[in-house]
């Protein structure tokens, strides 16, 4: 890398014309500008996939006792609670202090996506994983239904939340993306809860939760696509490097699933492809996402080079 | 303050203003509360300590002009801060960067002296290009280009106390608070770790502190303020490259001291942080550059992006609908 010169030097690079600008962009001996965050993997990115599978799950289990798929929605229920109590966990684990977590609701920030999100997953997640005691246990069912409709109605905001979490920060590969990334959440959120169902509830119920396997995936594979026609420069850090091979991954996950679930109302084998496939895809998204942003944030060139142009724009 | 400084001497009155406090309030009001955005997100603000709910007895706001003109290097600003604020030593490392070996800001480390070695050409103050001048033989180590110098730039960064601050924004258990002098400040027994105010800061200053797992950066000596001592660092710098003072006369100190140095032809010397139009809403710690932002480690145009937060929640909104109306429409239609 160029910028690992001393500043000054400028000419080093200007042999190569195809990337001059990485060439004679200056930064401080190629260092760092903004700090790579210093969320934990597997956590991270194990909390955003969690958290918006629960959501998409928890709208699938309501929808599925509306429309009398009473299999569905017991599926439904146990990947809401399992989910968001997962996601919870996650993120617990990533906190520097756990032991402090409780300190996330002693304010509500609304400039904060993290204190926003928090006030929507404790309850959801406390919600849900009543809805889910009360259903099995078979104890005041109907205390558990209403437990999980009110969380059916927090559950769309879990499956984009997180996207806005991500967008606000300094990262370039995750702001400048920002109004592609709760798209490309949202639908990711929706395969994953679809290729759920349709993995384990009975084919003859799964038929909403194929469909949601395959709309989910497809528009998983547009807004992904949209995301990087639009970022500009900074796609290629969507492109390159682990986060690139991880997002290529996804492309054929997400593929597969929706191969899957058009085969999956046939078939077992077909439906656990979906599965498996779809939540790999969203998986493999959510790390994809979540390692773009800490190779941008690591390069000095997509912090400098484009706050240069959109200064030179504006004036 | 050194005895022997002219007293008609511009700087020195002002200097001594500063120091009495019999400092006038009524300096140019600075743009109105609000902004072209139309919420108090970003964009120009006069009083950050205000807008957080002080009372108007409040103290001016403090902050940091540092000159990097003056800096020479000696680090004395790095140990001051380091032993007032009880921070351990982080690492011992040579880096290979002139003589800088602290490399960033962070968790321990909340002063931080950059140095950059570069030649210019005396006459156009443009920069020649050179290797890094080295431990080579003398003809080359000292090799004489007509008409050029070899310029040692330094200077100590520090966390910038934005008027409009991301990481305080972003603090989900408001451990991050704006102090009474308009700076911002971590409460240790609130900050539960959750790291993200790290990568919000759009100057990369605050960190995770490794081993306790809470956030830290420079408090502006806090704990020094109440009794009306100036920061450590301010205080140990020998050649006043630091200095401490309320920040509305710093700005004025700031602009007569780059009309003096553009006057001494030292024509690409600029101010950073110090315009309250800029994306952060101006920094209470600005600087004096003789270069492009960047080739000190800053970023050349940072933005509170909390700026964008009313867009982002409706593209949130808008995405978590689609979901929503998605996942409905797939129950439309039989048991298929």
């Amino acid at each position: 890398m160029t910028g690992n010169e001393p500043a000054g030097a400028t000419g080093a690079g200007a042999a190569e014309e195809a990337d001059g600008e990485r060439a004679t962009f200056r930064s401080y001996y190629g260092r760092p500008i903004i700090k790579e965050p210093t969320w934990k993997v597997p956590d991270v990115p194990a909390y955003l996939y969690l958290g918006g599978m629960a959501g998409a799950s928890s709208v699938m289990g309501a929808l599925a006792q509306l429309r009398g798929y009473s299999r569905l929605r017991r599926v439904g229920l146990l990947c809401v609670a399992g989910g968001s109590g997962a996601s919870v966990l996650a993120l617990i684990h990533d906190l520097g202090r756990p032991l402090r977590f409780l300190n996330m609701l002693r304010v509500f920030k609304p400039t904060s996506p993290l204190s926003v999100g928090s006030w929507i997953l404790a309850p959801f997640s406390a919600l849900s994983g009543a809805a889910a005691v009360f259903e099995f246990t078979e104890v005041a069912r109907p205390l558990g239904n209403a437990a999980a409709w009110c969380a059916a109605l927090l559950a769309p905001a879990m499956t984009t939340y997180t996207a806005v979490l991500l967008a606000d920060t300094a990262v370039p590969g995750w702001h400048e993306t920002r109004r592609e990334l709760p798209f490309v959440f949202a639908f990711s959120s929706v395969s994953a809860a679809g290729s759920l169902g349709t993995m384990l509830a009975p084919r003859a119920e799964a038929g909403p939760a194929r469909r949601m396997a395959l709309v989910g995936s497809l528009g998983e594979l547009v807004a992904s696509r949209v995301l990087e026609h639009r970022a500009g420069r900074i796609a290629e850090v969507y492109r390159s490097g682990r986060a690139g091979s991880t997002l290529r991954a996804a492309r054929i996950m997400a593929t597969g699933c929706a191969v899957g679930a058009v085969f999956a109302r046939r078939g077992t084998s077909a439906a656990i492809l979906a599965g498996l496939c779809g939540t790999a895809a969203s998986i493999a998204t959510r790390y994809g996402v979540f390692e773009a942003g800490r190779e941008s944030a690591r390069d000095p060139y997509y912090t400098v080079v484009p706050q240069r142009e959109a200064r030179q724009v504006e004036e | 303050m050194s005895p022997d400084r002219p007293s008609e001497h511009p700087l020195f009155e002002l200097e001594r203003s500063m120091r009495t406090g019999e400092h006038a309030r009524e300096t140019a009001p600075e743009p109105a509360v609000g902004s072209s955005n139309g919420n108090r997100l970003s964009g120009p603000l006069a009083d950050p300590s205000a807008e957080a709910g002080y009372s108007e007895q409040h103290p001016d706001r403090m902050g940091f002009f540092t000159d990097t003109s003056v800096c020479i290097g000696c680090k004395a600003c790095e140990v001051a801060c380091k032993e007032w604020n009880l921070l351990e030593e982080d690492g011992l490392e040579l880096t290979g960067m002139s003589y800088d070996n602290t490399t960033d800001l962070g968790a321990t480390t909340w002063r931080h002296v950059a140095f950059v070695e570069q030649r210019i050409d005396l006459s156009t103050r443009a920069r020649v290009d050179i290797g890094m001048p080295g431990m080579g033989p003398p003809e080359t180590a000292t090799e004489e280009v007509a008409g050029s110098e070899v310029r040692w730039l330094m200077s100590s960064d520090v966390c910038k106390h934005c008027t409009h601050a991301a990481c305080l924004d972003v603090c989900p258990t408001g451990a991050l608070i704006r102090s009474e002098y308009g700076t911002v400040v971590v409460q240790d027994d609130v900050c539960n770790g959750c790291g993200y105010c790290v990568p919000a800061c759009p100057y990369g200053v605050i960190d995770i502190h490794p081993e306790n797992g809470g956030a830290f950066k420079c408090t502006l000596c806090q704990d020094r303020l109440g009794s009306g001592m100036t920061p450590a660092c301010a205080t140990a710098c020998p050649t006043e490259s630091i200095q401490y003072g309320p920040l509305d006369q710093l700005r004025e100190r700031a602009e007569q001291r780059l009309e003096q140095l553009h006057e001494q032809g030292i024509t690409e010397a600029r101010l950073y942080g110090q315009d309250p139009t800029d994306g952060v809403g101006g920094d209470g710690a600005f600087f004096l550059l003789l270069d492009e932002p960047e080739v000190y480690g800053l970023p050349p145009d940072p933005v509170v992006t909390t700026r964008d937060l009313p867009a982002m929640a409706c593209y949130a909104l808008a995405a978590a609908a689609t979901a929503a109306v998605t996942i409905a429409s797939c129950f439309l239609g039989g048991r298929r």
